[in-house]
């Protein structure tokens, strides 16, 4: 199966003094049509910029300095300027992590979403409005006809994030960047976005990329997993294969730190130190100062994958004994 | 006028030098206030120097009228030259009178003219000055020099009265609520309703037209905004988690006022000492184009030379020298408040104590 | 929203009391009728002349109430007249000062009228085009030029710009002023001219910030994120919420278009209420003075209830609580 979304090499930098730091260095990865893959990292990691830099959005001063995002076969780092509007929105959507102010509070929720459809479609007022109601009753927002005319401080945050989402997927793209979109919801509404979004990506057939920290997000919709780390992409492969046996030892590291998988009376396992900022990533592995199997050779090595059974692995210790852990 | 009931104390001559003197001194306290401060605070003494660094040039340009005014504020009695002026040797003068004494001309003269600008005669200073002179014959750089310190005086003095009484009342009234915000509240309100330029000029003719009252006038009506702000900002520190918290572990009212509010109103305090600084000397020269402003102010030597520029040759040096003076001084303070305003956004300079 | 309304409007009237007992302790306790008489005849002035004229003017009754004067006395008379608007005659020539009010009011709003629409405007839609450019040359040149505007008291922008555009390019009259609408543009285009300069500094520093922030704000990002373009987002999403500080800021200075500019109208001869004020301090007429900074006051009273009233009416976030 070809991919819908194909990144390669993806590298945003923004300016800190006089040069220019990147947050993202060489990213690759893959999304395919009616699957989900949750890019997975600490905060600070780079995802969000990860899904802003695809769109193009990278706020200024920050810029795409090198890759390709390729969209059915169509470099999206070329295009120009109205033609990657056109491509926002109708073809790739995102929806935000904060709700409350990633909408417009001075206008109605329901023109927003119809503003979302105007944008890319010759439609009427009317029939705009009409498709609107009906993506809010597909989101299961209850009395659509009156929340039309709500403003966004009038509803929860779960309402709030049925809006985003169906404004994203008003004009049906092909792909949808979600970041973080449970994270500031109760763990009750969490569950019910997810279970939405797993509903319309089968009903759509459209490509999700999920940004999360949350491997209880990961669990509940993802098919694929990307783990990011200080910018880079350090280990890809299927849910269920990643989460059993992670080769990345930052994925064994985390998923070893857990709550649910730690022994009672045990302490829990933490990687000790921190992820370092975009302006102190260390030459060669960027984990290499926080990994229990680093070798002096780590630092001097250049980051690139080992390809395991369509798993891949950024690591030397893994390259050397190209074995699955 | 001539009502000086209230405000009369300090003008005459040897009063006003000695307040003068004693306004240097305090000025000093107060800048080796802020140091000590500095040093103690990490926060802030590299938020100060980030906009120190920035605005190299505008800094410069305000230490320099601080020197100057300084220098006219420095007096004492004795010395000679006095009597070339005409003036009895125990009159207290300061530093820049003493430079510039023995300089005063019949009337006008154009900047570095050897003879008078009307009638041709040669000049007392025979090199001429270096800016002219006015229709009085007084060497208009002195002058302009002494306006310096009326204008640091009238914004910085009434500031530094102002704002403290201010971040008083306000901290009070938002911290205390109930009837003593009440009080403060309807207190602001009132004073706020009245349009300031009115207010100032019916305080002024009331309270007479005395460098002190005017800067009372001043205060009076430039108070109202910070408090409102000082009010505002405390009501919301009152509810942050660490201010509650601190409550719950007994500490006393002052000790969070101290401690807790107080650190985070400071940086709205420099910014607001520094846009008052502004509006307070753009008001008095208003005041002076209707008459009741601060004597010796630049304000004044541009209301008097508004005749000047319809002459025939013109007189143009009175009213561009004084004019200059004051955009130089405003733009500087206002290039550093900017720069200030953006240092120290609360995001940036981080959560109080 | 009605309740509002009505607690906010007697929350005014409090005020207005509280303005007119500033107003008496300050014209009649600070400086008392005796002084205001010395000021009006001379300070040399023998006692019954001094009597006399306070007796014409109406000052000759006790301060306060007292025993036996509970009500003839210039404290309550104080309240009473100004509270049905009786604002008395001048001091300086006797004539009545609600007349010269009436007669003041047309031409300083032949005056601030204009500045004002011009000025808003134009503020707007520089700080617009600053904002549309930010963080590029033009906002930074925008920012340099608004600062340095900002910085040139009202006192230059009057002589230089009588100065320039009157004596040497002799675009404008000087001064003046003649009501015949055939030639009454001519006599205010300068101060007009001028006013809005002097002012265009300082709000467009503060509307470009406004728009600024608004453009950073997370809304706009979904916008984008939908295929938004820049001009859209400024005028569907940012502009309609910037305008709502910027209008109540606005709506806070419309009672001033009223009381007219002191300066402009002292320089430019322009016979409104600005002049009146003036020429009430040269004369130190008091009750000139006190009439006016009480219209002032109120007007500037019923302006912060007007925008107080108008802010919860045109943000959803406070009208729909």
């Amino acid at each position: 199966m070809s991919a819908l979304l194909e990144v390669e090499g993806l590298t945003t930098t923004f300016p800190a003094g006089s040069e220019r730091v990147p947050v993202l260095r060489d990213i690759s990865f893959q999304l395919h049509a009616g699957r989900c893959l949750a890019l997975v990292g600490e905060s600070g990691s780079g995802k969000s910029m990860t899904a802003l830099s695809i769109l193009r959005l990278v706020p200024r001063p920050g810029r795409v300095e090198a890759g390709s995002v390729r969209l059915d076969g169509r470099e999206l780092t070329k295009l120009s300027v109205p033609d990657m509007r056109r491509v926002r929105g109708r073809e790739v959507a995102m929806i935000f992590q904060e709700p409350m102010t990633s909408l417009n509070p001075v206008v109605s929720v329901g023109q927003q979403v119809v503003e979302a459809i105007e944008l890319h479609e010759k439609v009427s007022q009317k029939a705009a409005r009409e498709r609107t109601l009906d993506l809010f009753r597909r989101v299961g927002i209850p009395d659509p006809e009156a929340r039309f005319h709500a403003f966004p401080h009038q509803l929860s945050g779960g309402l709030k994030q049925r809006v985003m989402i169906a404004m994203a997927l008003s004009v049906r793209p092909r792909v949808l960047l979600a970041d973080e979109p449970t994270t500031a919801l109760d763990v009750t509404v969490q569950a019910q976005i997810l279970e939405l979004l797993r509903e319309l990506q089968a009903e759509s057939g459209a490509a999700i990329l999920l940004i999360t920290h949350d491997f209880g997000v990961v669990n509940q919709l993802a098919d694929d997993i990307a783990v990011m780390y200080a910018g880079r992409i350090v280990e890809t492969g299927q849910r269920a294969d990643v989460l059993r046996g992670a080769l990345h030892p930052y994925t064994q590291g985390l998923l070893r730190a857990l709550p649910g998988r730690a022994q009672s009376g045990e302490r829990l396992l933490e990687i000790p130190g921190r992820m370092p900022s975009p302006k102190d990533v260390p030459a060669g592995c960027p984990f290499a100062p926080r990994c229990p199997e680093a070798t002096p050779a780590c630092p001097a090595w250049s980051p690139r994958f080992t390809e395991v059974g369509g798993r891949k692995v950024a690591c030397l210790m893994r390259e050397s004994r190209g074995e699955l852990g | 006028m001539t009502n000086h009931r209230l405000l009369g104390l300090a003008d005459g001559p040897l009063a006003g030098a000695a307040f003068g003197n004693v306004v240097v001194a305090c000025l000093l306290a107060l800048a080796f206030a802020i140091f000590w401060y500095c040093r103690k605070n990490e926060i802030w003494r590299q938020a100060l120097g980030e906009v120190v660094s920035r605005r190299r040039f505008s800094v410069l340009v305000l230490s320099l009228y601080v020197a100057l005014a300084l220098a006219d504020s420095v007096s004492w009695v004795g010395g000679s030259g006095g009597e070339a002026d005409g003036v009895l040797s125990h009159e207290a003068r300061s530093l820049v009178d003493r430079f510039f004494s023995g300089s005063t001309e019949k009337s006008y003269s154009a900047p570095l003219a050897t003879a008078e600008f009307y009638d041709r005669t040669p000049l007392v200073r025979s090199r001429g000055h270096v800016l002219g002179t006015n229709i009085l014959g007084q060497d208009v750089l002195y002058m302009t020099i002494k306006g310096a310190k009326v204008a640091l005086l009238i914004g910085g003095l009434t500031s530094l009265i102002a704002i403290p009484l201010a971040l008083l009342f306000g901290m009070v009234a938002g911290y205390f609520g109930g009837k003593v915000d009440d009080l403060v509240f309807f207190v602001m309100s009132t004073l706020a309703s009245m349009p300031s330029i009115l207010l100032l000029i019916a305080l002024i003719m009331v309270l007479g037209q005395s460098t002190l009252s005017v800067c009372v006038a001043l205060g009076v009506t430039s108070w109202v905004s910070f408090c409102r702000l000082a009010r505002g900002e405390t009501m919301k520190i009152r509810e942050l988690d660490y201010v509650v918290a601190a409550r719950a572990l007994g500490a006393s009212h002052a000790a969070i006022l101290w401690r807790h509010v107080l650190p985070n109103l400071l940086h709205l305090v420099v910014i607001s000492f520094v846009l008052l600084f502004s509006s307070l000397v753009l008001a008095e020269a208003t005041l002076s184009w209707l008459g009741i402003g601060v004597s010796g102010s630049w304000g004044q030597m541009i209301a008097q030379a508004k005749d000047e520029l319809s002459r025939d040759p013109i007189v143009w040096w009175n009213v561009t020298a004084a004019g200059v003076a004051v955009f130089v001084l405003l733009l500087a303070v206002n290039r550093i408040g900017d720069a200030l305003r953006d240092v120290l956004d609360p995001r940036t300079l981080g959560e109080g104590r | 929203m009605v309740a509002y309304i009505v607690r906010r409007s007697f929350y005014a009237l409090l005020v207005v009391l509280g303005v007119l007992f500033f107003l008496f302790v300050l014209f009649f306790a600070v400086t008392s009728p005796d002084d205001i008489a010395r000021r009006a005849i001379g300070d040399k002035a023998l006692p019954q002349v001094i009597e006399q004229w306070k007796h014409v003017h109406g000052y000759d009754r006790p301060l306060w109430p007292g025993p036996g004067h509970a009500t003839d006395n210039l404290f309550v008379e104080h309240f009473e007249r100004m509270l049905t608007f009786d604002l008395g005659k001048s001091d300086a020539d006797n004539v009545p000062i609600a007349r010269r009010i009436r007669e003041g009011a047309g031409p300083s709003l032949l005056l601030t009228v204009p500045m004002f629409v011009f000025g808003l405007a134009l503020s707007i839609l520089v700080s617009l085009f600053v904002a549309l450019f930010r963080e590029t040359y033009i906002d930074r040149a925008g920012v340099l030029v608004s600062v340095l505007l900002m910085s040139i008291p009202m006192l230059l922008y009057i002589i230089f710009g009588q100065f320039l555009l009157s004596k040497v390019l002799r675009w404008f009259p000087l001064s003046g002023f003649d009501p015949e609408p055939a030639v009454v543009a001519r006599f205010l285009a300068l101060p007009v001219v001028i006013a809005v300069l002097s002012s265009l500094g300082s709000s467009v520093r503060f509307y470009r910030t406004l728009f600024v922030e608004e453009i950073y704000k997370d809304y706009v990002r979904t916008a984008r994120a939908k295929g938004a373009g820049e001009f859209r987002i400024l005028h569907g999403h940012v502009l309609r919420n910037a305008l709502i500080p910027i209008m109540t800021d606005v709506v806070m200075t419309i009672p001033f278009l009223f009381t007219g500019s002191l300066l402009l109208e002292a320089a430019f001869g322009i016979p409104g209420l600005g002049s009146l004020t003036v020429d009430a301090v040269n004369a130190n007429d008091f009750s000139t003075l006190r009439a006016m900074v009480f219209l002032g006051s109120l007007l500037f009273i019923v302006g912060q209830v007007l925008t107080d009233i108008s802010y919860t009416l045109v943000d959803p976030r406070i009208r729909l609580q």
